[in-house]
């Protein structure tokens, strides 16, 4: 930068850039959609070149939870602890069919959607979901990201 | 031994304690009565032409819904034997009413029987009489009925349970 000139991006929009970019999800993999997801997360399709490389296993270190499978009401006190040892900022995606709506899992044992638990940010609709669904639901999320207002 | 001769020789040894049988493309099948149930396995498991060693499995039916036999007793209690040494196999129901569902246990003869009867009792609340931990083994406490009942309305929604402290 030259004498005079202005430095106009807003900081928000620089930093929901890198933030988009530098996504930590952990893996919440409970049922077959954790097959799509491994798909995707490989060489073949290859979720890194989005920024999104890294699985963290641990709740503490991870920014996005992907829901991957069907949540039984019995695992549901788990997935709400996990959602709440993530700090914040944090966002969840509904990965497949079970974990939108319940799917065809019309019954006692299932969670009919997550979103009856926690907030969801993104649902990936499929069963399972094929990996170019997966990426356009994290292409999708990582707008979102970018554009909401960032809190630091 | 042949599946035939198995109930041939239960039939010969318990009498009237053995209500009906029948054969069905080489599966052989028992009911007995409550009251000789334990008697009736404990043979099945010691006797060293029987010597079913193995219990495959412990299930129930709900045959409330069954046509023909809607007015007869509720539940049937089965138990999947095997014999490792002789390569047979047997299969035996035990028939219980709604108003009385009780069945004395079989973990004194396989330990196996602990978490299948769980199960059962679980499903379908069927008691076992003397089984040391009674308690719910896929479902969670809260849980209200007993969902393999053919009276369990299949879209009921059972209240979320909260993280435990």
């Amino acid at each position: 930068m030259g004498v005079g000139s202005f430095f106009t991006s807003k900081l928000d929009e620089a930093i929901g850039w890198a933030r988009k970019y530098s996504i930590f999800q952990y893996p919440f993999v409970t049922a077959c959609c954790g097959m799509e997801y491994m798909a995707t997360a490989c060489s073949h399709y290859d979720i890194d070149r989005f920024g999104a490389g890294l699985p963290r296993f641990s709740p503490r270190q991870a920014d996005v939870l992907f829901v991957v499978g069907t949540i039984s009401h019995k695992m549901a006190p788990v997935l709400k602890r996990v959602y709440d040892q993530m700090t914040e900022p944090k966002w969840v995606v509904a990965f497949g069919v079970c974990t939108c709506t319940g799917g065809f899992y019309d019954n006692y044992a299932t969670v009919q959607g997550i979103d009856t638990i926690i907030p969801v940010d993104v649902y990936i609709p499929g069963c399972p979901p094929r990996p170019e669904s997966v990426i356009d639901g994290l292409m999708k999320l990582q707008e979102k990201i970018a554009a909401g207002a960032q809190r630091f | 031994m042949e599946g035939g001769a198995i109930l041939a020789e239960l039939q010969a040894r318990f009498g009237a304690a053995v209500v009906e049988t029948h054969g069905h493309r080489g599966d052989h099948t028992a009911v007995v009565t409550r009251e000789a149930l334990i008697e009736v396995l404990g043979h099945c498991r010691d006797d060293a032409r029987l010597a079913f060693d193995v219990l495959m499995d412990l299930t129930a039916v709900d045959v409330s819904r069954l046509p023909g036999r809607e007015d007869g007793p509720r539940f049937e209690v089965v138990y999947h034997l095997a014999s490792l040494r002789h390569n047979h196999r047997l299969r035996l129901k035990v028939r219980v009413s709604e108003d009385h569902p009780v069945v004395p246990t079989a973990v004194p003869l396989w330990p196996i029987a602990d978490w299948l009867e769980r199960e059962v009792w679980d499903m379908f609340g069927v008691r076992f009489e003397g089984h040391p931990d009674l308690r719910r083994l896929l479902l969670y406490e809260e849980f209200v009925g007993h969902p393999l009942r053919k009276d369990y309305p299949v879209n009921r929604r059972q209240p979320l349970i909260g993280p435990r402290i």
